[in-house]
């Protein structure tokens, strides 16, 4: 397989006054798993409608291997894709779909059905290459399109919201899937996506992108642990926010001051990052940050209690109590104390937009 | 719960019966009106019709009026009506497919405004515009007369009175009822499509080709169904542009009872006409039909 570096350069696009894009550079090496995640108005799809020469640019560059695509047409791009509602064509069979690039491509005949074969093999689809697309049940449909999308060896594969459509259960099967398709196949990926828990999942690096802009560009592990603004600690997990006051010598929560894993950085506003997980209902007053509040509501979830803690000031936070916690379950009205480990204590500041 | 739900009693089964019967009736009673004027102005008429053509000139019963269409000169006029029809219909399909393209492809709001002036004949009269094509055909018509002093002819051409003037005519009216339908299914074309083609790798005329044109198909089956059907019975302009020299069917019709008087002739006709026309419309569904279950819904 040929290398597949993509490299992003300064790319700008505006829709009348609406900046979708604003600058944007990213270098995706070859064999990532790139992750867009970013609410709906980002430039996420954009961004990738850019890459797939959909959408064209005001400005900006967009090398494959070296050779600048800005301006090459869609159709002489050679890039995989895999559309949000699998844009499969409903007056061919399955078979007929997964040719289509290598019959255009003028293969031979008996070529076709090997590549054919092996790529619906792929995505054990094969015993059902005969198949109407409208037999095709949603998950089904979605094998097939990545099937088309990977048959004529793309370098680079790029996906667009392709487990939006498919229900909870299928959707987590497929995002495992995928993942173990990519590190088998080894195709340099972008993928777009609004979830962040699939954006987890599956990316060796995730862009988080808001406003046209990407605000953090790092690992999964970084940008759920140390994110670096407000909007990516808030758009990752069940995030609440509690904001902090800076004091002589560092941040005070509730009148204690904080202890802090990482030196703060000098900025005045900060908000603790609060996540369900990361409460423990165990801690130590000298090591630990202590969090205490009224409890409002206790929901059970079956796999575990939702209880909401209302702060002083007006804030409210939810936490989880798994069933092998030995504290005993709290009631509404009771006072609780919880506790948050140094380096879960994650500061962040507003945004730079 | 099981066990108690196997001898709980059927309640209020009378009442509920008897609430969906009135409902059923109440929706029926919608289509009254509706199927009144059918019955009234359509199976009645035809019926008649149909009697009337069951009788000869003296008014026995006879075959006569059904045996007389076998005869060359019916047989003839029924083959051309079939080719004018055919005639007109091709020559729709050609200028009214990139026209419905275009607007497939437009801003919604840019085809609703042009969509207003290939509507905008529809609200004139047939009668109106066959007289004016009359008039810009004739041999010392604008037409001609630009196109001599253009150079381009030294003689008038014979546009009108004969079958270039009647298709032009009957091109005129019937490409609007071509052009909509088949707009309509363009539109239901999802434009990604198109962008997966390009992207496996199909140009912009391949896309179009191997993609478009297949998902367009079943609309313009419809279009082109509708356009042959209205030609086969088409009268007005026929006969007006036609000058006598092009028979149709329909031409046939009104010459039974304005010329001859012969009203069982004409119903004969008439009947055969209804009947070849319902034959053809079906076929067209049936081919219509498999090209949609080829093509499929999206």
């Amino acid at each position: 397989m040929t290398s597949g570096a993509l490299s992003i350069r300064n790319v700008s696009k505006a829709f009348g006054a609406f900046r979708a894009l604003d600058n944007v550079s990213v270098d995706i090496e070859p064999g990532e798993f790139l992750t867009l995640l970013g609410p709906s108005g980002s430039g996420k799809t954009t961004l990738l409608n850019v890459i797939a020469g959909f959408e064209r640019p005001d400005s900006g560059s967009l090398m494959v291997d070296g050779v600048e695509f800005i301006t090459r047409p869609p159709h002489k791009r050679d890039l995989g894709m895999v559309f949000q509602n699998y844009a499969l064509f409903p007056h061919m069979d399955v078979f007929n779909n997964v040719a289509y690039p290598l019959k255009l491509r003028r293969r031979e005949p008996a070529d076709i059905r090997e590549r054919v074969k092996q790529a619906l093999d792929v995505v054990q689809m094969a015993h059902l290459s005969a198949r109407r697309i409208t037999e095709l049940s949603g998950g089904q449909k979605q094998r097939v399109a990545l099937a088309r999308a990977i048959v004529f060896e793309p370098k680079l594969l790029l996906m667009d919201e392709p487990l939006s459509a498919l229900d909870k259960n299928l959707r987590e099967h497929m995002q495992i899937e995928l993942k173990r398709l990519h590190d088998r196949l080894g195709m340099t990926t972008v993928y777009v996506t609004h979830d962040q828990q699939e954006a987890l999942t599956m990316s060796n690096r995730i862009a988080v992108l808001r406003n046209g802009r990407i605000v953090q560009l790092d690992t999964p592990t970084n940008i759920y642990d140390r994110p670096n603004c407000h909007f990516v600690a808030g758009f990752m997990g069940e995030t609440r926010m509690l904001p902090v006051s800076k004091t002589s010598n560092g941040y005070e929560l509730a009148g204690r001051p904080l202890k802090l894993a990482l030196p703060p950085s000098p900025v005045d506003e900060q908000w603790l990052v609060i996540r369900p997980e990361r409460l423990g209902w165990q801690g130590d007053d000298e090591r630990d940050n202590r969090i205490e509040g009224l409890v409002v509501d206790v929901v059970y979830r079956g796999d575990s209690h939702s209880i909401s803690l209302k702060l002083p000031g007006d804030h409210e936070i939810s936490i989880r109590r798994a069933p092998t916690e030995s504290k005993p379950l709290p009631e509404p009205g009771q006072t609780l104390t919880l506790w948050l480990r140094p380096e879960a204590s994650v500061l962040v500041q507003d945004s730079a937009s | 719960m099981s066990a108690a739900a196997d001898e709980a009693p059927s309640l209020n089964v009378e009442l509920l019966g008897a609430d969906e019967r009135r409902h059923r009736f109440a929706m029926f009673g919608l289509s009254v009106p509706a199927l009144l004027l059918v019955a009234l102005v359509l199976l009645a008429p035809f019926s008649w019709l149909t009697w009337l053509s069951l009788f000869d000139a003296s008014g026995a019963l006879s075959s006569e009026n059904y045996a007389r269409l076998l005869r060359p000169a019916y047989i003839n006029s029924f083959l051309s009506t079939l080719e004018v029809s055919a005639l007109v219909t091709g020559i729709c399909v050609l200028l009214g497919y990139p026209v419905a393209y275009l607007l497939s492809q437009l801003s919604q709001r840019t085809a609703q405004i042009l969509l207003v002036f290939i509507i905008l004949p529809f609200w004139t009269s047939v009668l109106v515009r066959t007289y004016a094509w009359l008039v810009l055909l004739q041999r010392e018509g604008i037409i001609n007369t630009w196109l001599k002093q253009l150079g381009l002819i030294s003689e008038s051409l014979p546009l009108v009175n004969n079958l270039t003037g009647t298709v032009i005519g009957m091109v005129h009216v019937m490409l609007p009822f071509l052009i909509l339908p088949l707009y309509s299914s363009m539109r239901a074309i999802d434009p990604v499509y198109l962008k997966a083609a390009a992207n496996c790798g199909a140009s912009p005329a391949q896309a179009f080709r191997q993609v478009f044109l297949p998902l367009s198909a079943p609309g313009l089956g419809a279009g082109g169904a509708l356009t042959f059907v209205l030609c086969l019975g088409f009268y007005l302009t026929p006969a007006l542009l036609g000058g006598g020299r092009v028979a149709m069917w329909s031409t046939q019709i009104a010459d039974a009872v304005s010329k001859f008087a012969n009203w069982g002739a004409a119903s004969a006709l008439s009947v055969a006409l209804l009947v070849v026309t319902s034959l053809i419309l079906l076929l067209m569904r049936w081919g219509v039909q498999r090209l949609g279950t080829s093509v499929g819904e999206h």
